[in-house]
């Protein structure tokens, strides 16, 4: 009797649960129908700077950036600060990748591409077909840092060959001993950039010599953060990306020193600067429609990027640009602006 | 009924029902969404796939041992995904069921109404809980305290990933297990015990065999459950495939690469786009598959009373 009893009360009990379940079905749904409307062009992960009071010389609309994670916080950096001069200016930058951002930029549906790296021929020939006529500021530089765990005490300093015996395709370097006889025998685990990303592109080219060639058995994220989690979390670990990670995470990680050939020399704001840590410290680009410049929001956000550079730079971690490749990228955009009119 | 049948000619309305068929058109409209976003689904996934087998040759697809499709240059070979999935849901399913399945033994024979009253919610509270919660708790949490006891295991892991992902999955077969020894008719139990029989004898001996469809299906769900998980597997186990059979190291789930390959951004159209979905079609025929066998063997097993 009782295992009867127990019985219809739990079919009641599952009734119940599902008329509530049935109930909240239909509730999700309708909520989700309605946030599909609003504002359905904006894609996840974007960073929207909205601000509604006036103020400024009163300039509005939207700008729209998108492409490197490594040069996104650049752009929202200098989006933040210029929100306090136009607050009515929205600005809204993705992090798709240098590759994806310029697929979007030559379909014309961004005003900003940010690029690790230059754009490439093809990418370039994709622009010109659709009309899309653009100008490049190089508006920071980087230094690509090979990083290490904070408990490594074996290592300092690589050579670029050894790098590249590490990480060229196929590789078979499994342990720190395979790089050199005199490093211990400690599982060597690899973390980097993932396939999408400038920087994956840059340090193939640099270290393999060809863009896209690497081994493939490594832990591969387009977020930096997973390296950092993965290499922090390794003592045998080894991984690589830009120079603002790691000064976020100088607590946990230990950067190496590159030898390109003239001895060993650290990632660092001077180094790369003056041009000595090679080959891995890199221009970081932003790229602009030519035509946007016609709208004076997208002038003015553009001209105060570049008259703030340093500052801006400074606080999104990266090497700020030298006076002279900062002179060049205002002239070239005074150019534009005055062939856009 | 027979007040009903007596009293209808009399209550039947004249006019028709309207708001009958309002209720009932709702209804079957809320039955076919169901139907018609599983037919969307299907042909989604497999037109892409489809797609994706125009290129790459099946047979490379199902036999390669090395996954890069997103390198110079590409290889195509599934296996190492796949073996990175069945790793860690049998890694979840050595936790899942037994610990599943004596809490509904547990739950069912021995606990007091008391008892159940208060384990029965925490269990669901278990499995309410998020899998982002758990993934992060795999690897902040459960991997330092497997190095801590001398287990050397990489940072990302799949015996962390399955440890927790198994604990995630005690809930769902332990409810399901309890449901189908709770349907056991008191009479079975009474029969045995009036032949002398101990509690455990009882339980492992009468309602457990007796239960055996119900239980079957609840750890073919569990299983299903862990094949599609994804979160835990992203966060904890690691991205990089691998071919192994040791949980020690990373590896890399199917679903972690779908999700974390269409977070990233592939070219709309590309082979690489195409290979999601080709692993989606092997992910989906897997379960599939499953669900079947399952079905199979609870109508074989199928014990009928009342």
């Amino acid at each position: 009797m009782a295992g009867t009893r127990r019985k219809t009360h739990g079919m009641r009990q599952i009734a119940k649960k599902s008329i509530l379940l049935a109930l909240l079905l239909v509730l999700t749904a309708a909520l989700s129908g309605c946030g599909g409307d609003g504002r359905g062009d904006d894609e996840a992960g974007d960073t929207t700077t909205t601000e509604t009071s006036a103020g400024g010389e009163g300039l509005s609309g939207r700008i729209q950036a998108d492409g490197s994670s490594t040069v996104g916080p650049f752009t929202t950096a200098a989006a933040e600060r210029f929100r306090e001069v136009e607050p009515d200016v929205q600005v809204t930058v993705g992090v798709s990748g240098t590759g994806g951002g310029f697929e979007r930029f030559c379909r014309g549906e961004t005003d900003l591409s940010n690029a690790s790296r230059p754009i490439k021929d093809e990418e370039a020939a994709i622009c010109k077909d659709a009309g899309i006529e653009y100008v490049e500021f190089q508006v920071a530089n980087d230094a690509l840092t090979v990083v290490v765990n904070k408990d490594n005490d074996w290592v300092d300093c690589l050579t670029v060959e050894q790098l590249k015996m590490i990480w060229e395709p196929a590789s078979k370097v499994k342990s720190w001993q395979d790089v050199d006889p005199k490093f211990p025998d400690e599982k060597l685990a690899l973390f980097g950039a993932g396939t999408d990303s400038g920087t994956f592109d840059y340090f193939t080219d640099e270290i393999n010599g060809e863009e896209g060639a690497s081994r493939s058995d490594y832990s591969a994220s387009e977020d930096d953060n997973n390296t950092v989690t993965g290499v922090s979390g390794e003592k045998g670990g080894l991984g690589y990306f830009g120079f603002s990670y790691f000064e976020e995470n100088q607590d946990t990680l230990k950067a190496l020193e590159i030898d390109g050939g003239d001895g060993c020399v650290a990632p660092s704001v001077e180094n790369a600067q003056n041009g000595t840590y090679t080959p891995l410290s890199r221009p970081l680009f932003i790229y602009a429609k030519k035509k946007s410049f016609s709208r004076p929001e997208v002038a003015a956000f553009v001209e105060y990027a570049l008259n703030n550079e340093t500052e801006i730079a400074e606080a999104a971690q990266y090497v700020p640009l030298t006076d002279e490749q900062l002179e060049k990228a205002t002239t070239d955009f005074e150019a534009a602006v005055e062939e856009a009119g | 009924m027979d007040a009903t049948a007596g009293a209808g000619p009399r209550l039947r309305a004249r006019r028709r029902r309207y708001g009958e068929d309002v209720v009932k058109g709702v209804l079957a409209v809320c039955a076919l969404i169901s139907v018609a976003t599983t037919v969307g689904i299907v042909i989604a996934l497999f037109v892409p796939a489809y797609e994706f087998f125009q290129d790459i040759s099946i047979v490379d697809f199902l036999t390669g041992t090395d996954w890069s499709p997103l390198f110079e240059p590409a290889h195509f070979g599934v296996l190492q995904l796949v073996a990175g999935t069945l790793l860690v849901t049998a890694v979840a399913a050595l936790v899942a069921l037994p610990l599943g399945l004596g809490s509904a033994i547990f739950l069912s024979e021995y606990a007091s109404d008391r008892v159940r009253g208060f384990l029965k919610p925490a269990l669901e509270i278990l499995a309410g809980i998020p899998t982002i919660v758990f993934g992060y708790f795999a690897l902040t949490f459960v991997t330092p305290l497997l190095r801590d006891i001398g287990i050397q295991v990489d940072i990302f892991n799949t015996l962390s990933a399955g440890l927790v992902m198994g604990v995630y999955l005690i809930p769902t077969v332990a409810s399901l297990s309890e449901d189908a020894m709770g349907a056991v008719p008191r009479d079975l139990r009474d029969g045995a015990y009036a032949l002398g029989s101990t509690k455990v004898q009882v339980a492992t001996r009468i309602v457990v065999p007796a239960a055996v469809s119900g239980i079957v299906a609840s750890f073919v769900l569990g299983i299903s459950r862990a094949i599609g998980e994804t979160m835990i597997v992203l966060i904890a186990m690691g991205q990089q495939p691998n071919l192994t059979v040791d949980p020690r190291e990373a590896a890399e789930a199917m679903t972690a690469f779908i999700a974390a390959t269409g977070a990233g951004d592939v070219p709309t159209g590309s082979l690489e786009y195409k290979t999601i979905f080709a692993v989606g079609a092997t992910l989906f025929l897997m379960t599939f598959v499953m669900n079947i066998v399952a079905i199979r063997l609870v109508r074989k097993y199928r014990e009928v009373y009342e």
